[in-house]
Formats: C-alpha cells, structure tokens, sequence
C-alpha cells in the first residue's frame, strides 16, 4: 500500500496546479476509488426546463419527528448509544439566501467508535446495539434542521496505509429546484486529519473546504447534557422564478 | 465555519461514500408505482466505470413529469402507501451496477417539448453529484428540435436517448467514464461556485 506521504505529495501538486476550485475536483486521483469514476470531459451547459425546476416534496407523511433524534432508536429495548451527545442544527438556504423550507434532510454517520452498521464495514470498533446512525427531519419555515445524535469517531479505509477519515456526519439535501440536489459531509473543527484526507482535500480552495466544517457553539450547549455544533448549509442558486411569500409582514 | 449573512458561497458537495445503503434507501423507493400496475413502465440499466464494469455502489435518483406533463408537487415518496404519483424516486445498484424504476412514462412539459427524466447519480469514488437527463424515444420531431440533443454530436445524442425494449420498458445505462461517457450536464446557477 502507498503511503500517507505519496498521497500528500499527489493533494499538494493537485492543489498547485487547479488552485482555488470551490467544488471538489472529481479527477482527483489520491482518492484511489476517483481514478475510474470521474467523467473526462467537462459537463454540458443545459438551460433546466420542467422537472428540473421543480425539487421533490416531502411533508409530515413522509417524515416522523422523532426520526431526527439519533440518540433514542433503540425504542423499546431501551438502553443509551456511547458516546458523546450532541446537538447540530443550522439552516438551509439557497445561493440567494432564501431559507429552502419544509424540505427534506438526511444524515448518516458512523458510532462513536467509528464504525458504521454497514455490511461492508470490515472496521474491527464496536457496533453500539444503541446506535444506528441514521436520521431525518424536515426543514422549517427559516430553513433550519437539528439532529440530536453522538459525536462520530474518526475510521481506518483502504485508500493507502494508515488512511483515516476525519470524523464526519453524511449529509443529503434538496433545494426547491431539482439541480440543488447535495449530497456533502461536515465535519467537526480542529481534526487534525484534514491534511491528511483526500477527499476533504479535494476541495483545492481552502476557503470553501472551511464550509464543510461545523463550529461549536457553547449557546447551543445545554447543561449537563449535550454539546452544540451549528453548520449552516449554502445550496446553489434557484433557477424557478421567485415568488414573494404573501405573509402580512408590513412592517 | 459559515456566516450566512457574509458568505454566500454554495457549501460543496462530497462523495456519497460506501456506507449509505442502511441510510439512503427505504422499502419502495424506486417504485414511483407498483410494478406491474396499468401504464407502470421500467427504466432501468446500469452504472459502468471507466473499465466497463458495474459499479455496486452507485445511487440514482429520477425527477420527472406525470404522463400529461405535469410535475407532481405531493408528499408522499417516502411513504407510498397513500399513492400519490410523486414523480420522484431514487435506487441503489445492485452487486452488477444495476439500477431500476418502476414509474409512469413523462409526457413533454411543455407543447412540441421532447420528454424526458431528470437524473442525479451519486456513488463511492465520485466527488460530487452528475448530473443527467434520460429522453424517451419515439418522437422524432420533439428530440430533433430539443436544444440540448441539438448541440451535441450524433453519438452523444444517441446515448441520452433511452432504448426502447420489446416488453415496452425504457434501458438506459450510465457511463461515469470511457468512450460510452454519458453527458454529464451543468445549469446555469452552478456556475456560481466553481
Ligand atoms: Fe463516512
């Protein structure tokens, strides 16, 4: 297996030469599993005509609240996940600041022991019989989200030797037209993986790759409790013409 | 850290990874109608990478209009159980790379418009989202006048074009990479942020 060093070596050329891409770079060979999967030629600039412009709804049908507390799957079993409890919450907006209401978020994410309830997920770290990791809450009226959930552990792959992950939450959103679609990881502030991880780094504007990253926030903490973290979440611009919400604000 | 107010700058995008598949998919999600109902029809295919083999871990989602034209805008996809056509649906592959719908056959949008289905493939080893469309065949005139079809060579435009099979259902396959690459497209708003 390569070592962390060639693959350093390759982020940092790879940074050198497409310096400040706010997107990942999808030709992105440290990361091994990119070599085969990255399409050669640039996309095709289309104008989005009819479903494009009209994102998938989601409502109280299809979501239960209590699908956004990680923390109390176990149901009836009882019994607490391991770990370090906590709160992240922040909003969506899209690329024109408009808060993306009543949509649709999903999270996935690896226990406190950084291992995942994956078949494949060979990690030898315990699986929490109180913890599965997955979660999803509908948007409200100011675009925010809040998952209640554990801290995530940092995990092993086979990308080269002695790769890790920074610890990550997997995200998945929807904006209000069918091309905001995003699926993304946020991560937690300080690890000192990033550096070291290729898929963070694929991001080669350092500005942009400080997105993905959470902030703690001591007034989301609560007492005794739980630790706060608040990542807000940019959505590419609307194509669908606007329409003002009549709401009697006439202030 | 973000600060909304200062910093609109679209949050980017990261690959799906390995381990969605006790997350991302739920019982149904890819049958926007039973199969087998009265006008279900299957789009289905596979994913390839630039080897030509399947990719296993691949996840697509379809958006599309109803048989009239007209995009669904109901609840409903997570729970299907109320039965609303909601004109969205998503599938994993399988161990080949193969992905299936069962859904209804979209009608043009807009009069004289070429039908077609709005795809996002996602899968371990790709970075960011793609975006694509699929076309139904079998109207000539609406896919030679479709501006997109236009503006690309004969071969490209053949491949977004679903094949029709005998059994009436639509086969589509997605190339990531190789000299069957799909077109992948970007939108106008995208351009924002690279
Ligand atoms: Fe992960």
């Amino acid at each position: 297996m390569e070592s962390q060093e060639l693959i350093s070596k390759e982020i940092a050329d790879l940074q050198d030469s497409r310096p400040g891409l706010g997107q990942p770079l999808l030709d992105f060979a440290p990361y091994r599993s990119a070599v085969l999967r990255h399409p050669t030629k640039d996309p095709r600039p289309a104008d989005p005509e009819g479903a494009e412009l009209v994102a998938p709804v989601f409502g109280h049908s299809d979501v239960d609240p209590l699908e956004a507390d990680l923390t109390i799957q176990s149901g009836q079993s009882g019994g607490e996940p391991i770990g370090e409890r906590i709160v992240v919450t922040g909003r969506v907006v899209d690329g024109d600041g408009r808060p993306v209401r009543g949509q649709l978020v999903e999270i996935w994410q690896a226990n406190a022991a950084g291992r995942y309830v994956h078949q494949r997920d060979q990690h030898p770290a315990p699986i929490d019989p109180h913890f599965t990791g997955l979660g999803r809450c509908l948007t409200d009226d100011d675009g925010g989200y809040r998952f209640t959930t554990i801290k995530p552990g940092p995990y092993p792959w086979r990308n080269h030797r002695n790769a890790w992950r920074p610890a990550h939450i997997h995200f998945s959103l929807f904006g209000t037209d069918f091309t905001q679609r995003l699926i993304t990881q946020m991560y937690f502030p300080g690890d000192p993986l990033f550096a070291l991880d290729p898929i963070y780094q694929s991001i080669t504007d350092e500005a942009a790759r400080a997105r993905l990253v959470a902030s703690y926030d001591h007034h989301l903490s609560e007492h005794e409790w739980l630790l706060g973290y608040r990542w807000d979440i940019v959505l590419t611009g609307s194509h669908a013409t606007y329409v003002e919400p009549e709401d009697g604000d006439d202030d | 850290m973000t600060d909304l107010a200062a910093d609109l700058a679209p949050t980017p995008g990261q690959t799906i990874g390995p381990f969605f598949h006790y997350a991302l998919p739920y019982a149904h999600d890819r049958e926007l109608v039973p199969p087998g109902r009265a006008g279900a029809v299957r789009l289905h295919g596979h994913v390839y990478d630039g080897a030509g083999n399947g990719v296993p871990d691949a996840l697509v989602e379809i958006r599309h209009a109803d048989p009239s034209g007209a995009v669904p805008a109901v609840e409903g996809s997570i729970r299907r159980e109320g039965g609303a056509f909601t004109g969205w649906g998503r599938s994993t592959t399988d161990r080949t790379g193969r992905y299936w719908f069962s859904t209804l056959e979209p009608g043009p949008t807009r009069a004289g418009g070429a039908a077609c289905f709005a795809v996002t493939v996602f899968a371990r080893g790709l970075l960011n989202r793609l975006f694509t469309r699929v076309y139904v065949p079998g109207d000539d005139a609406a896919l030679a006048a479709e501006p997109l079809l236009a503006g690309l060579p004969a071969d490209e435009r053949t491949r977004l074009v679903a094949v029709r099979e005998p059994g009436g259902d639509l086969w589509f396959d997605v190339h990531l990479q190789g000299e069957r690459e799909t077109v992948f497209l970007s939108f106008p708003r995208h351009r924002d942020c690279t």
